[in-house]
């Protein structure tokens, strides 16, 4: 039982990374009403420069914020740079599109940063804290998680702009008619989720070390996350990330496979819950009028 | 949809093989049959993986381009051809011939039966389950209990068969022209279901399923059969792959192929037969060509150019294809 419990702690610490990339998932799923396959590599994109920054000599906090504004003008660039020209393509084109920007950052911050590993410092010191388990750093990181969802629930429930950005995503014709300037809602949309991908990143690097294809499992594990939560509900896709951390470790026990196929019994479960579920646990069922 | 689209995608489902294009057909097989008259053996080696892509893509193309289904887990089907034939040939010693209709129904049983259970899920989370396939694959491949008929990590390695009746080839060219004749085969295959009452019923799925439904279409049945069938080809493609390669491994069928398939799909265009083709050859040769330009920043050129390739046909290039003739036919009515 011990044992058992054990494992659940680790796994809500593994979790709070996935509940991060989950989280910026779903805001820009909102925004865009697409799955930006590129998510993962802005977030490890903008860990880079947040190295850079400290590298350079800045104290954390300021490099954080600082890393946190450039993505989002950077977000908001690609959006106008690349997306806008194509906004008439079908979606399968913006499917290839983001594939075309995950290669494009991944090579990219390759060669300007290498390939080596790097470590990047956390703000919340290595205390372990409840036995070994947690540490200070897994403690912090959960609860920027938890804050960035409270401040973006605040900001698409109470404010204006975040009520517009939903009406774009769920139907652009009828927000344009109401005089919502769509094209800038969904660039902020892309400015909102790589912030939030910063800060997803800067969280995750002192887990996992800083290196040009860290993301790339996470993504995939955020993804998951995101859909068994719901993808309409950020709250869903927290609890999502967290339980699947959860089941990853705890699927280590099933005799014989459970080590080798911790991924693939993972995704097998998710598989399942969206037979039954089919939009996810918190998502809505959304209605199309025919 | 725009009306223009419509009307396109109408002439299209009909099928009617306008004239010219009986010609470029003709054309372009007449090349296929002679170039390994002109071009080295590598190249040969080359074109004929770029056919077996297209066969697979074109598996793809009938899945979403045709069904409206999303799959980013098609390189699962691909692995199970591969490996099927493999192991026929290298554990039991069949010949390779055999393999192909073998893997082709393996695949078919396996995609029905995932069809099954993604019927109920939809969109992005359809594309969800079938990445989660891609992505479980070369981690089952590796796994202890299968290790003993998939060869673990180490993968299987197989002899290239030679032409057969002494014909007077090397075995690249041999396999060059059997994978055309594949090709020929399951492209003709595939435009006569989509011209068929099936294929229609099919188009009628993705473009409005509630109007298909109304018309009498078993929906179910239809969109579990489609995952079949394009598993089928998957399947094929798959395993004349693994001849040409003559070695299959785990890491040869992660998801970053499938997405690679999915690339070629759009860039072909993906409600277009010969698309398809297109698309093989872009999933072979531009990842080649980005490595040409720069070593370091291969990946960031494969990217630029799926970028610039998108803006130039934003519908693929079969989309491109098709406006150019529209723009060409509608400049002779003028005069």
């Amino acid at each position: 039982m011990e044992l058992v419990l054990s494992q659940i702690l680790a796994g809500l610490s593994t979790g709070g990374i996935y509940a991060c990339m989950a989280l910026a998932i779903v805001m820009i799923y909102q925004a865009i009403d697409h799955l930006n396959f590129a998510q993962g590599e802005m977030a490890m994109f903008s860990t880079f420069i947040a190295w850079q920054l400290l590298h350079w000599g800045l104290p954390y906090w300021l490099a954080f914020f600082l890393t946190i504004g450039i993505s989002f003008v950077g977000g908001v660039l690609i959006e106008r740079i690349v997306f806008k020209p194509l906004k008439n393509a079908p979606v399968l084109s913006h499917i290839v599109v983001f594939i075309a920007l995950f290669a494009i950052l991944n090579s990219g911050a390759g060669f300007i940063w290498d390939f080596t590993i790097k470590s990047f410092p956390t703000p919340f010191g290595t205390t372990p804290l409840f036995g070994t388990l947690i540490s200070s750093h897994d403690a912090g990181m959960i609860s920027v998680t938890i804050i960035v969802l409270l401040l973006l629930y605040a900001f698409f429930r109470y404010t204006r702009v975040g009520l517009a950005m939903r009406a774009t995503a769920a139907n652009p014709e009828s927000a344009r008619l109401v005089g919502i300037r769509v094209g800038w809602m969904i660039a902020l949309g892309w400015g909102m989720a790589a912030a939030i991908g910063a800060v997803a990143g800067m969280m995750i690097a002192p887990v996992v070390f800083l290196e040009p294809n860290m993301m790339i499992s996470i993504l995939l594990y955020g993804f998951a996350g995101a859909v068994v939560g719901g993808l309409t509900s950020p709250f869903g896709a927290v609890i999502g990330g967290f339980s699947i951390g959860i089941i990853e470790n705890l699927s280590g026990f099933i005799p014989y496979v459970g080590r080798e196929l911790k991924l693939t019994i993972a995704l097998a479960l998710i598989v399942a819950v969206l037979t039954v579920r089919p939009s996810g646990l918190f998502g809505r069922v959304i209605v199309t009028r025919v | 949809m725009s009306k223009r689209d419509a009307l396109q995608r109408s002439n299209c489902a009909r099928g009617q093989l306008a004239k010219p294009q009986v010609l470029l057909t003709i054309v372009a097989l007449v090349i296929a049959v002679l170039l390994p008259l002109a071009v080295k053996n590598f190249v040969l080696f080359q074109l004929t993986l770029a056919m077996a892509y297209g066969i697979a893509i074109l598996g793809l193309s009938l899945l979403t381009g045709f069904n409206g289904q999303f799959s980013l887990g098609h390189s699962a089907f691909f692995a199970l051809g591969a490996y099927t034939a493999a192991i026929m040939m290298d554990r039991w010693g069949i010949s390779y011939i055999w393999t192909l209709p073998v893997a082709g129904i393996v695949s078919l049983v396996f995609g029905f039966l995932f069809g099954l259970p993604a019927l109920r899920l939809q969109g992005i989370y359809l594309a969800l389950a079938t990445f989660s396939l891609a992505v479980a694959t070369p981690q089952l491949l590796k796994s202890k209990p299968l290790e003993p008929l998939t060869g673990g990590v180490q993968g299987i390695v197989i002899i290239k068969p030679d032409a057969p009746f002494g014909l007077p080839l090397s075995s690249d060219q041999w396999l060059y022209y059997l994978t055309l004749a594949v090709v020929v085969v399951m492209f003709t295959c595939a435009a006569n279901l989509i011209n068929s009452r099936t294929g229609r019923a099919l188009i009628a799925i993705r473009d409005n399923p509630i109007a298909a439904r109304a018309m009498g279409v078993d929906i179910s049945l239809y969109k579990a059969l489609t995952f079949g069938v394009s598993a089928f080809y998957t399947g094929i493609a798959g395993a004349l792959g693994a001849i040409v390669i003559q070695f299959v491994a785990p890491d040869s069928f992660t998801f970053a192929f499938a997405i690679a398939l999915f690339v070629g799909l759009v860039v072909g265009g993906v409600d277009s037969i010969a698309g398809a083709l297109f698309g093989g050859l872009f999933v072979l040769f531009v990842p080649n060509i980005a490595e040409q330009v720069s070593k370091g920043l291969a990946g960031a050129v494969y990217g630029v150019i799926m970028i610039l390739a998108i803006y130039v046909m934003p519908s693929g290039a079969a989309g491109l294809v098709r406006l150019v003739v529209s723009k060409v036919a509608r400049i002779r009515a003028t005069k």
